[in-house]
């Protein structure tokens, strides 16, 4: 290396721009890391973290921008390229070979080889000797499958330091692990950086950054607001740096709930899986509540679990006050309770289907006649709700996979407004779609209030829960732990509950 | 999905399993409908829809009829092309239903031995013969078919295991036990009350003129079915949830569609498929036999993917299906006809089903490009 590489940083990216069609993700961010470092890279969800990441792993490339290493200018075209570079990814979703056992995962695509056959003596020794650098000791015959997902982040770690990586890359990485396993894996980041690798950490655990992180930098709506050693940096004024901005004020109002308004939907004790645990939650006539929280923190599941698109363990159900036996989600359609889906591709359509077939899937038999489907009713609905949704489509007929995000999340609310649900479950109802599709359905929401229905929102857009809730309630660890009235409901506040920060 | 379309090839088709010659089929033609059928089952963008293939399909025709001379255009020709593919076509028919869901049903072969050689030997036990005989007969053959459709599918939706397991045991279950019931011989029928469905004629009178022997009594029974099921699939909830199913299994339970009952109900149809093709089988041969369905799951599949049926799910129809069982046995019928020896056709039969569902994959491409 020459003297420009010792004074230059590890990896230095320049005003990094990404658009996408209708969002720029990131605008001129820069961003630096140095040897030995752990740098923390925090955000709400949507400031651009995974966008910069990507880049920088090569799985998606800069419109503008310079990315240098040791000081020296390079193009990331590629997974491979940015492994040649000594970069190493590790996703929240991890990599294995789920059947491989550790040594042949550590060792995927770099097997050692005599000639035209695996050395499997050359692998372990291979494996093992990174695997005593690390100081950890795995099972090395179970298949990954069967390890517990602290294990399968160490051999993560292995591969990426078998690949020689000097800066490694981890996305959420105690998200799923025990306290103990988080103690296990920050002695692991430290001795890792003692001996010069570096690391980007991306964790909304706020609490968890002073132990770990040497530098925080902050990146709010594709910018970097801000980059402080971890040390200088308090909890509340991380927060503040994350969310600083305005509430966005394309929220319509929401009107208040009637005093006398009716409870609708009542859940009581409610468990499902393994995280959800004694949920109670109340919901009004014309009331929105939403469920804030961090991912993975379980408000998918506690909507899913009402739904049946989960069968709940144990809990009551009531909606109007009868109550519900929640088996399957068409018992839970039979009471009135709708959920549309996170994730509308795989969940809320059937992409093949056209907008028509769509939009009546879920009430068919209102659109029978004499045991056959009645096409032209279907149409005549379909049509009305294209009309009232402004969904745009050439016609009914349109396969819903080529139409927009935005479009597709319509049709999935044309599925569930022709009916007489009561309850509407709506998780992420906005991710991923443009502001303008967005404020539509807001005002959508707005009206399915009018007409006395029930909303529970899940968002993981803190302004958006904010802005078109009357209640907050935010869950962490499956359980309802906080509960803010709209007027009290503040980003720090709210953000302190779901990270379990005192605020 | 748009209408999901395309011809079914022929499946299996029972060729008889007494000596038999291949069945004549016209190539070209097949290709012809593959891609027929493939365009058809293409949804929208406009040329490659229908009319474009037809066209082509009746010029492949008459190359074909010049080839044979004059030999495949014939009446009596046709005739027999739509007697040979009936058993295919209706197994056929069952497996678009089983595939639409993104399932298989491998056990159609030795249901139709199962059921076949358990209606024989119902029929000779039986005191009374006639109406009273067929119809009680057929519905032993029914029971016994919807049965094995309900054992295969129980274990797909209650354990979720895969269908190609399930359906593959009951293929060796089924068969073994034909095998012992008819102690390994065919079983005769004694009663002749099946001679009608086997070899009679409808319309005779009207059709003689014009030099037809008549339609084929099992020529109506597919063409029923065909039509029924055809309907059953296109403009029922119950179809549309079929649809649903392949297309997105997980958006249709959370529909609140019931998964498991229509995926059941799609085996037990298959299942009843093959009850219908083993007693017309047993019919035609007047005997139930145990080897008759060897390798004829394989020729349903292949009617069912020629004609334009998605295997991954969500998309297909009963029309293409038949016309795929009719291209594959117009294939066979015109390989008949001018000599090919019947290895070469079993190559140029795999080939028309390779080319087949290239052509609709590269169909498929196009449509998404055009977007």
């Amino acid at each position: 290396m020459g003297s420009a590489a010792v004074t230059a940083p590890l990896l230095e990216m320049s005003g990094i721009v990404k658009t996408f069609p209708g969002v720029r993700a990131l605008d001129g961010v820069s961003f630096a890391v140095e040897r030995g470092e752990v740098h923390a890279l925090v955000g709400e969800n949507g400031a651009g973290k995974s966008t910069l990441m990507k880049i920088l792993a090569g799985a998606d490339r800069a419109d503008a921008g310079t990315i240098a290493v040791d000081g020296t200018p390079v193009s990331i075209d590629g997974p491979r390229a940015a492994e040649l570079l000594g970069i190493g990814m590790i996703y929240q979703e991890f990599n294995l070979v789920p059947e491989l056992g550790a040594i042949e995962n550590i060792v995927l695509g770099v097997e050692p080889a005599r000639g035209p056959f695996l050395d499997r003596r050359g692998a372990a020794a291979l494996a093992s000797t990174v695997l005593s650098e690390l100081g950890v000791a795995l099972p090395l015959d179970v298949p990954a499958r069967r390890l517990p997902v602290a294990h399968q982040q160490m051999i993560e770690i292995c591969k990426a330091l078998v690949r020689k990586a000097r800066l490694i890359v981890m996305d959420e990485p105690t998200a799923s692990l025990s306290d103990r396993e988080t103690d296990a894996l920050f002695a692991l980041i430290a001795r890792l950086r003692a001996q010069g690798v570096a690391f980007v950490y991306i964790s909304h655990r706020l609490e968890e950054l002073p132990r770990v992180a040497d530098r925080i930098t902050v990146l709010r709506d594709g910018r970097a607001v801000g980059t402080r050693a971890a040390a200088d940096l308090p909890q509340n004024e991380l927060i503040r740096l994350m969310v600083g901005r305005p509430l966005d004020a394309h929220f319509p109002d929401l009107p208040a709930v009637a005093a006398d308004a009716p409870v609708v939907l009542r859940v009581r004790g409610l468990r499902s899986g393994d995280l959800v645990h004694d949920v109670d939650l109340t919901v009004h006539a014309g009331e929105v509540v939403g469920l804030a929280g961090l991912v993975g923190a379980g408000r998918t599941e506690i909507v899913r679990a009402i739904a049946g698109a989960d069968v709940p363990r144990a809990g009551e159900v009531a909606v109007d006050g009868a109550r519900v036996v929640v088996r399957d989600p068409r018992s839970a359609i039979a009471a009135g309770v709708v959920l549309i889906t996170e994730d509308r591709k795989a969940q809320g359509l059937v992409l093949g289907m056209s907008v028509r077939e769509n939009t009546t899937l879920a009430h068919l038999d209102a659109y029978e006649r004499g045991g056959f489907v009645d096409r032209s009713a279907e149409i005549r609905v379909t049509a009305q709700e294209i009309a009232d949704l402004r969904i745009r489509t050439p016609g009914p007929e349109q396969t819903v996979r080529n139409l927009s995000g935005g479009n597709q999340q319509k049709v999935v609310l044309a599925k569930w407004l022709i009916g007489v649900a009561r309850v509407f479950l709506f998780d992420e109802p906005t991710r991923g779609i443009d502001v303008g599709a967005k404020a539509e359905i807001y005002t959508l929401m707005l009206e399915l209030l009018r007409n006395g229905a029930a909303i529970v929102m899940v968002s993981s857009e803190l302004p958006e829960v904010l802005g078109m809730s009357h209640r907050v309630l935010v869950v962490r660890g499956g359980g309802i732990v906080a509960e803010f009235a709209r007027a009290d409901a503040t980003p720090d506040k709210v953000i302190a509950a779901a990270t379990g920060v005192a605020a | 999905m748009a209408e999901p379309r395309g011809p079914e090839p022929r499946g299996p088709e029972p060729r008889e399993a007494e000596p038999s010659v291949a069945e004549p089929s016209e190539v070209k033609r097949a290709i012809e409908q593959d891609a027929e059928a493939a365009r058809a089952s293409a949804g929208r963008a406009g040329w490659m829809r229908t009319p474009a293939i037809v066209v082509g399909l009746i010029a492949l025709v008459v190359l074909v009829n010049s080839f044979t001379n004059g030999h495949f255009l014939t009446p009596g020709n046709l005739t027999n092309v739509l007697r040979q593919i009936t058993y295919n076509a209706i197994l056929a028919v069952g497996q678009t239903f089983v595939i639409i869901t993104a399932g298989i049903d491998l056990s159609v072969g030795s249901m139709i031995e199962l059921t076949g050689v358990v209606m024989a030997t119902f029929a000779n036990a039986m005191p009374f013969g006639g109406l009273g005989l067929i119809v009680a007969t057929l519905a032993v053959g029914l029971a016994v078919g919807c049965f094995a459709g309900l054992v295969n599918a129980l274990p797909v939706v209650r354990l979720n295991l895969p269908p190609f397991i399930t359906t593959l045991a009951m293929m060796l279950m089924a068969r073994g036990l034909a095998f012992k019931i008819a102690h390994g011989q065919p079983v005769p029928l004694r009663s002749d009350a099946f001679e009608t469905i086997g070899t009679g004629y409808v319309l005779s009178g009207v059709l003689q003129p014009i030099g037809l022997p008549g339609i084929p009594v099992a020529v109506l029974w597919m063409l029923t079915i065909v039509v029924v099921f055809g309907v059953l699939l296109a403009r029922t909830r119950f179809g549309r949830y079929v649809y649903a199913i392949g297309g997105n299994e997980e958006a249709a339970r959370l529909a609140g569609i019931a998964v498991a009952r229509t995926k059941t109900l799609v085996y037990v149809i298959s299942g009843g498929c093959a009850a219908v093709a083993g007693m017309l089988l047993m019919a035609r041969f007047s005997s139930g036999s145990p080897q008759t369905g060897i390798g004829t799951e394989l020729q349903s599949i292949a009617a069912v993917v020629v004609g334009g049926t998605s295997l991954m799910g969500g998309r297909g129809a009963i029309v293409g299906t038949f016309l795929g069982a009719l291209l594959i046995g117009v294939l066979n019928n015109v390989m008949d006809l001018i000599d090919i020896e019947s290895y070469t056709q079993e190559i140029v039969l795999g080939a028309v089903i390779l080319l087949a569902v290239i052509l609709d994959e590269l169909r498929k491409r196009y449509l998404a490009r055009q977007r």
